[in-house]
């Protein structure tokens, strides 16, 4: 036993070494060498080393493998079987989702009084802002969810259509002076309308073709806001953007704002308060209507597209359709937070519609598990609300962002709540049908 | 089982794959409450004929009527709605739907307004369903995601239920179960049948009448019974294949 514990011992620090090795080859040169302007020798380039970063990568690749080899790869066991354990069961949530859903309902709803009450107007602000942020991302994740989770259709430009939203109502009260409330329907139908033109070219394109169109529709959106400088102001983006109003009330000091109708002191968190609301009943109002659709005709075909598109044609659904409707929902959805984007920011320009947003909310998705409503909100409140909170790390960012996707793709490859709870169930209660003891089974 | 006019008619039908022929002007006729069956070799055109008659590909030439109509250049969801049902090659069916979801599609499209009574039916047919309806469908066996691919297809009440090689990969027990199935259908419901099969065997002694395809042309048709009973055929298709 001992002499098969020191062998495996050796077997570990050779591998180690052979990384080691391997590193400092690569190192020496990635990070070891770094061309510099040297300011002494009049401008010229020079070769700045710096051994002391390789020797430090090095040895965390070094001890690194060496602590995987001695405890996950040659362990009888393996400490990430111990973290697999931890790891929730899907089935788990089946009771919980039944639970969970009015908890978190009852606690967005009374989350600014919280705050409120805790902080006081002035400490609670960025907390409000957070929530706005990370409701904003939880509805975008929604109205992808019904693309992505349940169509199965892999949208990467998804932000086009939140890019189309927040311009509608941009340009539209730039020029005509529309109000925010006119102009929410409209931009939800203009997003929907762009999600159908999109449709169209990519009606025949599945996976990784589709993904690949519909990141170049994203692109071009985003590209032509950038340079059709006349119309929408290209990198200068647009200003001044018309804050919404409460049925008329603006969120003003004076005699006719909010705070003197309701006889209130004025103070400006009532109109955080107030988009806080609005984005949250957006929010709840897709989440509602994609629960409704989710059991009738279209949603089903939704669902059994994602699955087989061939037996669809074969029963006789119109698959045109169906993928249509689909990107148009999920357009529409993604246009009206747009717009409330534009409304909360004041202020828009192509940079905050880069691909990387379409990436987040893709991320979301598949994080919380396809098709799964709740398990989008706990990923929105963990990926947003996280990277906020450690703000002051912004540079390890991506780092985190990396290792949260690795570490659930490895435990839990089908997104956090990967439970589907069937559509229909006659005998009334619908169970959740678990994917831990199921995968991909065709027999 | 001579009607007027037969419920589908294929006539002189081609179909291409880019430039590659496929089907060389195929003639055949499903009478109604017939079942009629069409065996060949792998790649003799078998179910792209199949696949022809749903539309998808479309003829290049030639036309196909059903129940008197003409259907060769309607969309496919158009002729799917028209009360044929298919049950695809490969069953199909949708792994992560539960059996119930599975059955309710086939009936959604279709118009079904007896979806109660067309589910018992099923049940009926095929009682293993019944006690999986919860399950996904893809944790079923293989041939019960056939048994399920076929009631499935029955869900939308149809006069024609096309079936592309049923017994696919399959147990020989599981497949009489479902060739007994068929046969139930036929006989009690009369439901007119057209199955494209390879077991040769099992599927000419079901059949009424069938047709043999070499090579995207039919080269023998008869009843069940007389193909069954030529040489060639025993030759060419059922080889060891007599069990």
């Amino acid at each position: 036993m001992s002499a098969q514990s020191e062998s495996r011992f050796v077997s570990a620090v050779k591998d180690s070494v052979a990384g080691g090795l391997i590193a400092l080859a690569l190192f020496s040169l990635m990070l070891g060498m770094k061309a510099e302007v040297a300011s002494g020798m009049g401008g010229q380039l020079g070769i700045e080393y710096r051994w002391g970063a390789v020797a430090i990568a090095v040895a965390i690749v070094f001890f690194g493998r060496l602590l995987l080899n001695l405890f996950v790869w040659k362990s009888d066991k393996p400490v990430t079987g111990i973290m697999s354990g931890m790891m929730p069961k899907a089935s788990s949530f089946s009771g919980l989702g039944k639970f969970a859903m009015p908890v978190f309902l009852v606690l967005a709803v009374v989350l600014p009084f919280l705050l409120m009450s805790y902080y006081g107007a002035s400490g609670s602000r960025r907390y409000l802002d957070l929530a706005i942020l990370v409701t904003t991302y939880v509805m975008l994740g929604w109205g992808l969810n019904i693309v992505v989770g349940l169509a199965g259709l892999l949208d990467l430009g998804y932000v086009a259509f939140y890019a189309v939203g927040a311009y509608s109502y941009a340009l539209l009260a730039h020029y005509f002076g529309l109000s925010f409330w006119i102009c929410l329907p409209l931009a939800g139908i203009l997003a929907a309308l762009w999600g159908i033109m999109l449709g169209f070219p990519v009606l025949r394109l599945r996976g990784d073709y589709l993904a690949i169109v519909t990141l170049a529709f994203g692109e071009i959106i985003r590209v032509v806001l950038l340079n059709w400088y006349d119309f929408t102001g290209g990198p200068d983006g647009i200003s001044g953007i018309p804050r919404p109003s409460f049925f008329g009330l603006e969120f003003e000091r004076g005699d006719d704002g909010f705070a003197a109708f309701f006889g209130l002191d004025y103070s400006s968190i009532h109109r955080i308060i107030f988009l806080y609301y609005l984005i949250l009943a957006m929010a709840l109002v897709t989440n509602f209507v994609t629960m409704r659709l989710r059991k009738l005709p279209v949603g089903r075909a939704w669902e059994a597209l994602r699955e087989d598109e061939i037996a669809c044609r074969s029963l006789g659904i119109n698959t045109t359709n169906t993928k249509l409707t689909a990107f148009a929902l999920g357009a529409m959805f993604g246009g009206f937070a747009g717009s409330f984007f534009a409304t909360r920011q004041g202020f828009i320009s192509p940079e905050s519609f880069t691909f990387m947003e379409s990436a987040v909310i893709l991320a979301i998705v598949v994080l919380g598990g396809l098709g799964s409503q709740i398990g989008v909100v706990i990923a929105a409140v963990v990926m947003i609300g996280g990277f906020e909170l450690i703000r002051e790390f912004a540079e390890y960012r991506m780092l985190v962002f990396g290792l949260l996707m690795v570490g659930i793709m490895v435990w839990k490859p089908r997104g956090l709540i990967s439970t589907r709870t069937p559509s229909i169930s006659l005998s009334g209660k619908a169970k959740g049908i678990s994917a831990d003891l199921v995968q991909e089974g065709h027999g | 089982m001579s009607a007027s006019q037969p419920l589908l008619d294929v006539r002189n039908v081609e179909t291409h794959y880019g430039k590659i022929i496929a089907l060389r002007g195929v003639d055949l006729t499903v009478n109604e409450g017939e079942i009629v069956t069409l065996i060949g070799a792998n790649g003799a055109g078998k179910s792209t004929l199949m696949m022809t008659i749903c539309g998808s590909p479309q003829a290049s030439s030639g036309s196909i009527f059903y129940d008197g109509e003409d259907i060769t250049r309607l969309p496919t969801h158009l002729i799917m709605r028209k009360s044929i049902a298919q049950s695809p090659e490969g069953r199909r069916i949708f792994p992560r739907m539960s059996v119930l979801e599975n059955l309710i599609m086939g009936a959604e499209t279709a118009g079904n307004k007896d979806v109660e009574e067309s589910l018992k039916k099923a049940y009926d047919l095929f009682p293993r369903l019944k006690e999986r309806r919860n399950q996904r469908g893809g944790t079923l066996s293989g041939g019960e995601q056939q048994m399920l691919a076929i009631a499935r297809a029955l869900m939308s009440k149809p006069r024609l239920l096309l079936l592309d090689e049923p017994s696919l990969g399959l147990a020989p027990l599981i497949v009489k179960q479902i060739f007994d199935a068929i046969r139930d259908l036929n006989r009690t419901d009369g439901l007119t049948v057209f199955l494209v099969e390879q077991n040769a065997y099992h599927a000419l002694k079901l059949a009424h009448r069938g047709y043999v395809m070499v090579n995207g042309k039919i080269t023998m048709s008869g009843t069940g019974k007389e193909l069954l009973a030529r040489d060639d055929v025993k030759a060419a298709y059922l080889e060891g294949g007599g069990h």
